[in-house]
């Protein structure tokens, strides 16, 4: 016996009665939408203002006197010099310790470990790093570096503290990279008779390059913002001087700005704005320098998603 | 000088070998570093419940291990922490979210290609920034709304780390919207769905366990930051449910330890650890769920 | 096909040396930017206009070798406007001594001291029995100098019109850590009873162990409700930002925001230079610099605490604690000459 099956075509609704409704979406859209952009608008403005209004508390104590001076404890004389120069050499030695790291661990990863269970292991825990707090690294910092390897409140034990904190930032923009590295530059390095440490220095990295650039140069941004860490370790000091060796102790923006911001006259929290000043021009600098090194690349590539 | 050479010295050989063989260290390095620092956290923390009864820390609701008479419920922490975050994530979620939908269903991608860079580098700005905005624009502000606001309060700590978050959580829900096949947004169009219901019925639903990720990891970021809270909301331990108020986050608390010396081997000392522990537990565990949640629907 | 593996001449190549160019030459910048600090730190300042504050008596020795190295200090907030303007002035004559100096609080402070990781710890207190035992077990042989004096200040907001003197007992009454009071109403019939919001130092402070063995009967008991910072600044920050507030610092801390503060007299005795050197003042307590022996052994760390000592009188006062008296000043500096 053959079942039949009945398809039963719907009458369509008649086109005039649906208008009223389409209207209806239509104006929900509209009304979403407008509000969606205002919000945005609004979000964006606050931004803008608080910015602007850090940028105008600031700048009357933005001089070179500022830029030139130690801190001290008259506003007028007051200045970010040791400061400034504590964030260079906090993001130099930073950057000397966890870009080999980082970069050679990424390699690893993506060129030479099998790929198995360890392997992912291993990525997935390189990645958990970056769900730790930054505050947790410097109690680690505070309990290995300079307690246990006894280095002291020294730019050592703070750039060892930071270069573990950014190292999965490193990590992971350069596995990333080296994951789009087309396989034919591979197979056609090989094809040519280079070893395979050849073919991923010489072929893989410098293709990867722009994102791997792309991720040091956040990392570095995030390394020169962050002062939770530096502060367990013990930065939080009157230093006047510049560091001459790693073994000194040292000051770095973050901190002279969270120092100068926690006393309640009005000239130390300008000169705190001035030094907010000096450190966003950095952090804007690398990170607008990784985002545009990063488009640049993927418009070369082919396309953008 | 080319590489097809057809000898290459030994030397050379047995270098590359040499480096190619120490690799996995360099992965191992920094794995080993975190597995000795959660050791001594869990064995500090374990120290700490020698001394102090695990009732006591989770049902008492005072917390002062530094004052005589001590007492270590952690309760007000947590309290601090939760409160903070609550109010940050009531910010950035509605926010980032609205921004991420307009972003990936409705703007065109010039705009899109333009404001995500720009996304991007404003999740760079050092949370310090924010704890100055937090101490001296929003609480004055706040202060002439709620003319009984505390000076050091919950709210304008949790206001302002909500503004910070945004960013986080509108690239990463633009991200798993983006990732929902064209295909299925464009049936769900044939259909004769406005734009956004697709979004709200159809893009939604497909990418939630993005969604839900980005923001438990977002509550993750706020729960670990600490700069905000230790500049702007306080440092005075108590359970509350109010947002003028100031209260001590567990990461404030952390700060306020290691910023002192306590002596070693006392209960004190090991009440960094035990705050730690939590802090850990809290802000890491939330992050893995981000990760596990947003993996989890990867794979169906 | 190009060659793509003989040599780097690519594109992105060619970004990788310009970014490495870039980063070469930030690291330039840095250095010279450093040398450029060492300069100008070494050069005298140009003289300022007006409102120059008086300066440290100059040294009367013939020409010193220049002196370099490094002076580490740390201890209590309360003492640290004194050191820092110390230091500040040491470094102006001495550029090349670099002197760090920490505020970890008295307790934190002795607990770095007794196991030698400082040369000096500021302190507003004396030394307690266990450092003191902590120290000998270290093998730590220590030198104790008075510096001034402090008058820890009890101080509201200044639209605070109703309280403008309180007793010792009223002050347990609102600190103990049984204590019951939540308004001022709650102190003293006839003040309003609105929430009063306390603000005062932490557990490491010196302040703290002073306050509440003197008010409260013994060190470190105290209620725990109360907004705590090591950072004397944030509760001045505090004080003056919240109407119903009542804290207490250090002297100095106030002397430096009358314009946000009133003092609030204890007894009867309102705090001033002359009631704190008297002692009339009920909350007075000396100021102290703990030295370890053997770091006067270094050059630098002499001069610095010699520089101290007879400087101390002007700086004291200038950051707003009272000096003790010259005479003192100079025995310490005859203690001091003995121990070179």
């Amino acid at each position: 016996m053959e079942t039949q099956r009945i398809i039963r075509i719907p009458e369509l609704p008649d086109l005039e009665s649906l208008r009223p409704l389409v209207a209806r979406k239509r104006a929900l859209e509209r009304a979403f939408l407008a509000i969606a952009i205002v919000g945005a608008v609004i979000i964006f403005g606050i931004l803008l203002i608080l910015l602007l209004g850090v940028a105008l508390r600031g700048l009357p104590y933005l001089t070179p006197t500022f830029l030139t001076s130690p801190p001290s404890r008259f506003p007028e004389k007051a200045g970010v010099l040791p400061a400034l120069v504590g964030s260079l050499w906090l993001i130099v030695l930073t950057g000397a310790m966890s870009i080999p790291v980082g970069v050679l661990s990424a390699v690893y990863l993506e060129e030479y470990a099998p790929r198995n269970r360890i392997r992912r292991w291993l990525l997935l825990n390189i990645s958990n790093m970056s769900g730790i707090p930054a505050i947790m690294y410097g109690v680690l910092g505070l309990v290995i570096f300079v307690k246990l390897m006894a280095l002291g409140n020294s730019i050592l034990a703070g750039s060892l503290t930071m270069s573990l904190l950014v190292l999965p930032i490193i990590v992971i923009s350069t596995v990333e990279a080296i994951r789009l590295v087309p396989r034919s530059y591979r197979e056609a390095s090989l094809a040519l008779g280079a070893t395979k440490w050849q073919m991923v220095t010489r072929t893989v990295l410098p293709a990867a390059m722009p994102g791997i650039v792309s991720g040091i140069l956040l990392a570095l941004a995030r390394a020169l913002g962050e002062a939770a860490p530096l502060v367990t370790i013990g930065a939080l000091a009157y230093v006047a001087h510049v560091p001459t060796s790693v073994f000194d102790p040292f000051t770095v923006l973050s901190i002279q700005i969270f120092g100068w911001a926690s006393r309640p006259s009005s000239d130390f929290l300008g000169l705190a704005a001035a030094a907010i000043i000096v450190l966003l021009a950095i952090v804007f600098l690398l990170t607008i320098a990784s985002v545009v090194i990063r488009t640049r690349a993927i418009r070369m590539r082919g396309g953008i998603r | 000088m080319g590489v097809t050479q057809t000898r290459r010295s030994p030397v050379t050989i047995a270098a590359e070998r040499l480096i190619e063989s120490l690799l996995p260290l360099f992965v191992l390095l920094p794995l080993l570093l975190i597995a000795i620092f959660l050791a001594f956290l869990f064995t500090n923390a374990f120290h700490f419940f020698q001394q102090v009864s695990l009732r006591e820390f989770l049902l008492e609701p005072n917390w002062h291990p530094l004052i005589q008479p001590p007492r270590y419920g952690i309760a007000p922490l947590v309290a601090g922490t939760l409160l903070t975050s609550a109010i940050a994530l009531l910010v950035a979620v509605p926010l980032g979210l609205i921004a991420a939908i307009v972003l990936s269903e409705f703007a065109p991608l010039r705009v899109r290609n333009v404001i995500k860079p720009i996304l991007d580098v404003l999740a760079g700005i050092p949370s310090i920034v924010y704890g100055y905005f937090a101490l001296v624009f929003v609480t004055p502000l706040l202060q002439k709304v709620f003319p009984t606001i505390e000076i050091f309060n919950a709210l304008s700590a949790g206001i302002v780390m909500g503004i910070m978050i945004i960013p986080l959580v509108t690239s990463l829900s633009e991200e798993s919207m983006a990732s929902v096949p064209t295909l299925v947004k464009e049936a769900a169009l044939a259909l004769g769905a406005t734009r956004l219901e697709t979004t709200f019925k159809v893009t939604i639903p497909y990418a939630l366990s993005g969604i839900i990720a980005s923001f438990l990891i977002a509550t993750g970021r706020a729960v670990g930051e600490t700069m905000i809270v230790t500049m702007a909301a306080g440092a005075t331990p108590r359970i509350t449910l109010n947002p003028l108020e100031g209260v001590q986050t567990l990461t404030a608390y952390i700060v306020q330890v290691s910023l002192g010396e306590t002596a070693l081997g006392t209960t004190g000392y090991y009440s960094l650890y035990a705050v730690g522990l939590v802090l850990f537990v809290l802000s890491f565990g939330l992050s893995l769920l981000g990760r596990w949640v947003a993996r989890w629907k990867r794979s169906e | 096909m190009r060659q793509i593996v003989t040599r780097n001449t690519g594109t992105t190549a060619r970004s990788w040396r310009a970014i490495l160019a870039a980063l070469m030459g930030v690291a330039v910048i840095a250095t010279m930017v450093s040398a450029a600090g060492c300069a100008r730190t070494e050069s005298s300042k140009p003289a300022q206009s007006g409102g120059e504050p008086k300066e440290p008596k100059q040294t009367e020795e013939p020409q010193k070798p220049a002196l370099k190295g490094q002076v580490l200090v740390d201890g209590s907030s309360t003492v640290y406007p004194i050191t820092e303007a110390v230091a500040e002035e040491f470094q102006k004559e001495f550029p090349d001594v670099s002197v760090n100096v920490g505020i970890s609080g008295t307790g934190g402070g002795f607990k770095k001291f007794v196991v030698g990781e400082i040369d000096i710890n500021d302190a507003s207190r004396e030394i307690k029995p266990e450092e003191q035992e902590a120290a000998q077990k270290n093998g730590i042989d220590y030198v104790a100098f008075k510096i001034g004096y402090d008058g820890i200040t009890v101080v509201t907001n200044k639209s605070n019109t109703w309280c403008k003197d309180i007793s010792l007992e009223e002050l347990k009454k609102i600190w103990e850590p049984t204590s019951k009071v939540k308004t001022w109403a709650d102190v003293r019939k006839g003040w309003p009873a609105q929430p009063i919001k306390l603000f005062g130092p932490d557990t490491d402070s010196g302040t703290f162990d002073y306050f509440t063995e003197v008010v409260v009967g013994e060190a470190k008991k105290s209620r725990a409700d109360y907004t705590a910072s090591a950072d004397d600044n944030t509760l001045v920050m505090g004080v003056s930002g919240e109407k119903n507030s009542l804290g207490y610092f250090g002297f100095a801390y106030y002397e430096e925001n009358t314009d946000k503060l009133n003092a609030v007299s204890v007894n009867g005795v309102a705090p001033s230079l002359e009631t704190i050197k008297s002692g009339a003042y009920p909350l007075s307590r000396p100021l102290f610099i703990y030295v370890n022996k053997k770091s006067l052994k270094k050059p630098e760390v002499y001069e610095f605490v010699s520089f101290y000592l007879k400087n101390a009188e002007t700086l004291v006062k200038q950051v707003g604690y009272v000096p003790i008296s010259a005479d003192e000043y100079r025995s310490s500096l005859s203690t001091l000459e003995g121990l070179k």
